[in-house]
């Protein structure tokens, strides 16, 4: 280890109420890139953190319209323009025919757009994260509370954030290597 | 949101409000159904055009208060927690079917002039009608109305019963009794509500058939139920009733509920149309072909634009069904179309060119202030909330994610 990197800090915190707490006094302190982490959703936690509206429900409509588009587009050019047949006396192209393709199709890709935008938005899959090279914050997923505070906010100053922060009531403050 | 909500609003609407409600309500039933009459049974009267309006605006409102019984049902049966803070309002529209049965009494003595397989020289000459002749007779007809507004009164009578006695006692048993009947409740509520709308509806065009008739009518009578709920429980904020009990994400479920029943309606009313459209057998499709044709068409189009395609785009956002006013204008506008919604399905029966009558006006102002001012009686005594329930609190203190 030529030269030691940090990614960050990290503290536990007791239970749901100070971990709440402390999002809050990192948010009025100026802190930007900063993570809780919680085994169950907090609530208040979004309005702790400021947090902007989620962007799924845009890429949800997105992922509609496409499908819808393309599923007429594919049945139209397909049935009435490549390769017409006539079946039943219906016409080549007809929105009543045309219609439960197209729902279906909105639909897939509206899932999609929820599920891949949900994906993407939170960067995962995410096989290696520096978090867990912490062996205690493996009691997140059961009843641990954390608190993390990356280097590449404006406001990470190693000392100050972690005095901060064990001033909110944070324990084990850890300094995490990327 | 983060703390626990415990209820200490006045559970109670203040009485001059009330009464000025029901006075309204009542005062424009009372004119409506006298202007009515006048108009269906006076000098230059229109007795057949009286029953087809009647009907019509009756089948609005009773579908509306089976919707709201259903809401009460439906909320026992899954054991539900978001809303235990609208079901006495629910409960106060479905106590409405005693009434509902009294106004069923015009359709029964108009059903000469409605329902032409009642005519015995019709079926003489009809095979089909001869052929159907084991359902669709008037003892049976009459019967079968009977047991399903007996029923319907039953059920509402009973979950209001047990829920105004838990107001009194606290007592948890009643929640357990009343989920205990939510099962058989719903399996009644479900096949009488489908052989109504067979009987009620369907049957003014008595060889015509949708086995799933009654599935549209369901999803009709759900959307227009939460629109229901939507503008009473806006009109009790407004009037200064239950400010901190119902929260903005108690209207933002009621406005996805509502959003999500236009879509159902829509999603059943197309399959019909779809495997008739490519049946394509004369003996169905006449069903649409009368409504597309003679001026018809215009109104069918504004179902497709009113009842789908405007309120799936108005009501999209969360900011509309968050937004009192939008909420507002989104439910009085989905009550016009589950209105239009019924208007299609029975007044070409009547009518061979779209023809709108002064009585069908009339009769949706009887029929809807009698509803509403029996509505605004019950709800003036009564708490407005279930102050009992065990699962009020947690109906206060959800909250919708960002």
């Amino acid at each position: 280890m030529a030269e030691q990197r940090i990614w960050g800090l990290v503290a536990q915190f007791d239970n749901a109420s100070t971990l709440l707490h402390g999002a809050q006094a990192l948010q009025g302190a100026g802190y930007r890139r900063y993570e809780v982490w919680s085994p169950f959703p907090v609530h208040g936690m979004d309005q702790a953190m400021d947090l902007p509206r989620s962007k799924v429900p845009w890429l949800v409509l997105v992922g509609g319209l496409t499908g819808m588009c393309g599923a007429l587009l594919l049945q139209w050019w397909s049935g009435a323009v490549e390769y017409p047949i006539m079946i039943g006396g219906k016409p080549a192209f007809s929105f009543e025919a045309a219609t439960p393709v197209t729902f279906e199709l909105a639909v897939l890709l509206s899932a999609f757009g929820a599920v891949f935008g949900m994906f993407g938005l939170n960067r995962l899959p995410n096989p290696r994260h520096p978090l867990d090279t912490v062996p205690m914050f493996r009691g997140v997923t059961d009843d641990k509370f954390f608190i993390s505070i990356e280097v590449r906010d404006a406001k990470f100053d190693v000392d100050r954030s972690t005095a901060l922060l064990e001033s909110l009531g944070g324990r084990h403050v850890t300094v995490v290597e990327a | 949101m983060s703390a626990r909500m415990h209820f200490s609003d006045n559970p109670k609407l203040d009485p001059v409000v009330g009464a000025s409600l029901t006075r309204i309500g009542y005062g424009l039933g009372v004119a409506g159904l006298l202007v009515s009459l006048g108009l269906g049974f006076g000098v230059e009267g229109n007795q057949k055009q009286f029953y087809f309006s009647w009907l019509t605006a009756f089948l609005w409102m009773v579908t509306l208060t089976a919707g709201a019984l259903f809401f009460v049902v439906l909320h026992h049966l899954v054991r539900a927690n978001w809303s235990t803070a609208l079901r006495r309002t629910a409960e106060n529209i479905a106590a409405n079917m005693p009434l509902m049965a009294l106004l069923f009494v015009p359709v029964l003595i108009g059903s000469s002039d409605l329902f032409h397989w009642s005519h015995a020289d019709v079926v003489a000459a009809d095979p089909s009608l001869q052929y159907k002749s084991g359902y669709l007779n008037m003892p049976f007809f009459i019967g079968r109305a009977v047991v399903f507004l007996i029923l319907w009164i039953a059920i509402a009578f009973f979950y209001r019963k047990h829920s105004l006695a838990q107001d009194e006692s606290g007592d948890v048993g009643l929640t357990f009794k009343m989920r205990r009947f939510a099962p058989v409740a719903t399996l009644v509520w479900a096949m009488s509500l489908t052989f109504a709308m067979f009987d009620w509806s369907m049957s003014l065009d008595p060889h015509w058939f949708s086995t799933i008739y009654g599935v549209i009518n369901f999803a009709g009578s759900m959307m227009a139920c939460y629109a229901a709920l939507a503008l009473a429980s806006l009109w009790l904020t407004k009037n200064g009733a239950l400010t901190r009990t119902y929260t903005v994400d108690n209207f933002h479920d009621v406005g996805k509920l509502m959003w999500g029943f236009t879509i159902f309606w829509t999603y059943t009313s197309f399959s019909q149309y779809f495997l008739i459209w490519y049946g394509n057998i004369p003996e169905e499709t006449i069903w649409f072909v009368v409504r597309q044709s003679n001026g018809w068409m215009a109104l069918f189009l504004t179902l497709v634009l009113g009842h789908f395609i405007f309120p799936f785009w108005f009501l999209m956002s969360r900011h509309m069904k968050r937004g009192r006013k939008t909420l507002g204008i989104g439910a009085v506008w989905l009550l016009l179309m589950h209105y239009c919604d019924h208007y299609v399905m029975v007044m070409p029966n009547l009518h061979h060119h779209l023809h709108f009558h002064i009585l069908d006006v009339t009769c949706l102002v009887a029929i809807g202030g009698l509803s509403v001012g029996a509505w605004a009686q019950r709800t003036a005594k009564v708490n407005l909330v279930p102050i009992k329930d065990p699962q009020l609190d947690a109906s206060m203190s959800y909250d919708n994610a960002v």
